[in-house]
């Protein structure tokens, strides 16, 4: 029996040290990627308040009133007056809404949205296509 | 006992010593010629073991130590998780009501010099000059050929001025990371946010430090909760359709400078707070060291700028007339016989007739008739009450220029009947626009005191004490509606919109002394609807000239209201306002409509 009881302990000794070592070495390697992790986070955080910022200053009143006198033409946008308040007696009936399969338009194309409205009145269906930047990327005036 | 536990005992137990126990001491003689070698052996075992005990004691002492040393510090886990990505930046943005950026942080490059690892000083300073042409190269190299260290060339620069330096191949040259405030609207509220600039700086970081308006007066909450962005009571279109409007009028009415307030009447939140000449906080430029500080585009007018602000005054001594009983609107007020000592000078802009009702009084802005009203009142009465309205004291607002602008009235004990007379119509104290926007808000809405604030209120705010009675406030805001339907602020009848206002003209005073003929501040104070009040709007107009007609006008009907009433029609279908074109209550305002 006693020949047993010494080995046995001394071989759990060795294999509670190396289940410990095992884990202290994965824990550390484990740590590393959290903190990797962490620093890419803190650098998307950076991105994401730098996109905000550009995304504030592309959209600052100046730039976009001036967008809109580019655009005039194809937008016309007027400064907001008493005279755009509406009745809910002006808003028409709706018209039973489109299924994208009836326009016969190829069913490759996604990311399009049927609508039977051109500035909320009552109008043939279009159909808006995504935007399309630029050649050059650039739509700033 | 069972067998099992029976053999576990018996191993437990402790052997019993063998009787061939080749230890055992042996009785009899030693062997002879033994006891020296046996000395010997002795001590060469003794010292053996000692130094087989010291092994021990220092293996054991390191595992000890170490034992110790693992307690003794923290588990290193405790740097594991969000605690080192939280905060993301140095300063907390500032948003409008809306959540619309209005300044915010983004990262930099900062250059600086270690003179001492400088390879060719010339070489560096000329090469800098090309990037930066504003350097003057030959401080430059003076700074890089001396003894020192350390030396911060530019704060911020751009990412192709940093390559450009890069370029130079000066290993002295250095670059350091910081974040850098940034005003994204560019002038817009630029008065409202102040500015920042670089507090201690050091390579790694720069502290930021706000140095007017909001960003001073919030200096320690900005950098003290980096992630709560702060929410303004702006906002950001209004604000901007306000700028853009004032602007023009300005400039249409040949005015030195305007300002502009619009007020919510309950919450005293301003929505938009306007100082036109202004300037863009990105590059906030220096105070100015000469000439007069309110000439400085850094001068607040809307805030700091105290004027005389002439007749808008004449509705608090009728307001205070009616609560304290003394009269109604329909009083008739004595404008032919002379006024007491000290008012004989007063004269109306032109002849009304020998008496006029309280609120003809206000309609055609007579000077008489109001002192008249004041004289009723008295001198104490007509102080506290004023007082009651916070014209007596800084405003409050969150901006560090509000502290320094207290009114400027007559001491108590000189408060004499002249002075009451001449305050009754706004002459003898100089308060600032937004002291009027907040006297207006107080004395028309609830008739409780409105404080005035920048920062947006999630909830109600607690209501101020009672100034005068809703019944009072509303006869106030009739009488205002009036001036407007039939007096001398006609220009602000807007269809649909129900504006109540008063206008003053008021003379500068010339700094040597007395009033310049040609030199007025001309505002127009309204309240919108007059009938269900939500918004106090306050336009104020330095030196105007309205020369579109053949004589100069600068009355402020011609000049303030004009631009008051297109900052009204274009602002309040932005706020939601739906114009109402029904008809207009006869009579007193319903007060059950509030």
């Amino acid at each position: 029996m006693r020949s047993l009881t010494y080995p046995l302990s001394v071989a759990a000794v060795l294999a509670l040290g190396f289940w410990a070592y095992r884990e202290g070495y994965e824990t550390r390697a484990v740590e590393r990627e959290v903190r990797q992790l962490e620093r890419e986070i803190a650098a998307k955080r950076r991105d994401l308040r730098m996109l905000r910022a550009e995304w504030a200053y592309l959209n600052r009143p100046d730039r976009l009133s001036a967008l809109v006198e580019l655009n005039f033409a194809d937008l016309q946008l007027m400064p907001v007056t008493d005279g755009h308040f509406g009745t809910a007696a002006e808003v028409p009936d709706l018209p039973p809404p489109v299924a994208v399969a009836e326009l016969g338009l190829d069913a490759s194309v996604s990311g399009i949205v049927p609508t039977n409205f051109e500035f909320g009145a009552g109008a043939a269906p279009v159909v808006i296509a995504p935007a399309a930047p630029a050649a050059d990327g650039e739509q700033v005036p | 006992m069972t067998p099992p536990l029976d053999r576990i005992a018996a191993l437990l137990r402790r052997r019993p010593a063998a009787l061939d126990d080749p230890f055992r001491p042996v009785p009899g003689a030693a062997p002879a010629g033994a006891p020296r070698d046996g000395d010997a052996d002795r001590r060469r075992a003794g010292r053996r073991l000692q130094f087989t005990a010291a092994c021990f004691c220092v293996a054991f002492g390191a595992v000890a130590f170490k034992m110790a040393a693992i307690a003794a510090t923290g588990p290193a886990e405790a740097r594991v998780g969000v605690v080192d990505t939280g905060i993301t930046s140095d300063r907390a943005d500032i948003v409008d009501r809306r959540g619309n950026v209005l300044a915010t942080n983004v990262m930099t490059t900062a250059l600086y010099a270690q003179p001492h690892l400088m390879l060719d000083p010339v070489a560096a300073a000329d090469g800098l000059k090309g990037i930066f042409p504003d350097l003057d190269q030959e401080a430059w190299e003076r700074r890089f050929s001396s003894a020192r260290k350390f030396v911060w060339i530019k704060g911020n620069i751009s990412p192709e001025q940093r390559q450009a330096v890069h370029d130079l191949g000066e290993p002295g040259l250095l670059f350091a990371e910081r974040e850098m405030r940034v005003y994204p609207n560019g002038p817009l509220a630029a008065h409202v946010l102040g500015g920042a600039r670089f507090g201690e700086q050091d390579v790694r970081a720069a502290e930021i430090v706000g140095v007017a308006g909001t960003e001073g007066f919030f200096d320690e909450r900005l950098a003290g909760a980096p992630d709560a962005p702060l929410r303004l009571s702006l906002d950001l279109t209004v604000q901007n359709t306000v700028e853009r409007v004032l602007h023009s009028g300005m400039q249409l009415m040949d005015a030195k400078g305007a300002a502009a307030v619009l007020m919510d009447i309950r919450t005293g939140e301003l929505i938009a707070l306007a100082s036109l000449p202004d300037f863009d906080p990105n590059a906030r430029p220096r105070p100015a060291t000469e000439g007069d500080p309110a000439d400085s585009p850094l001068f607040n007018r809307a805030v700091q700028g105290l004027y005389e602000l002439g007749s808008t005054f004449k509705i608090f001594p009728a307001a205070q007339a009616l609560e304290l009983g003394l009269m109604n609107r329909s009083t008739m007020i004595d404008l032919a016989s002379p006024l007491p000592k000290g008012g004989t000078h007063i004269r109306d802009f032109h002849y009304l007739g020998r008496e006029r009702s309280l609120e003809d009084v206000i309609v055609e802005s007579s000077n008489i008739g109001t002192a008249r009203v004041a004289m009723q009142i008295g001198s104490k009465r007509q102080r506290e009450f004023l007082g009651a309205l916070g014209l007596m004291e800084p405003t409050g607002v969150e901006l560090t220029e509000a502290r320094g602008a207290r009114p400027q009235s007559p001491p108590p004990n000189r408060w004499s009947d002249p002075y009451v007379m001449t305050i009754s119509f706004g002459h003898g104290l100089a308060a600032s626009p937004l002291h009027l926007a907040s006297a207006y808000a107080s004395l028309l809405g609830d008739g409780r005191r409105v404080t005035p604030t920048l920062v947006a209120r999630d909830q109600a705010p607690q209501l101020g004490p009672e100034i005068v009675s809703a019944r009072t406030a509303a006869e106030s805001r009739w009488m205002l509606r009036q001036v407007v339907a039939r007096g001398t602020a006609s220009l602000a009848r807007i269809p649909g919109y129900r504006v109540g206002g008063k206008t003053g003209t008021a003379d500068k005073p010339k700094h040597t002394g007395g009033y310049w003929d040609d030199r007025v501040v001309t505002t127009f104070a309204s309240v919108l609807p007059a009938d269900d009040p939500k918004y106090v709007l306050v336009v104020t107009l330095d030196e105007p000239n309205d020369r579109t007609g053949p004589k100069v006008r600068r009355t402020a009907g011609w000049t303030a209201v004009p631009v008051a009433a297109e900052i009204i029609r274009r602002t309040m279908p932005l706020l939601g306002l739906r114009p109402d074109e029904g008809p207009e209550d006869i009579g007193l305002y319903s007060l059950a409509r509030r």
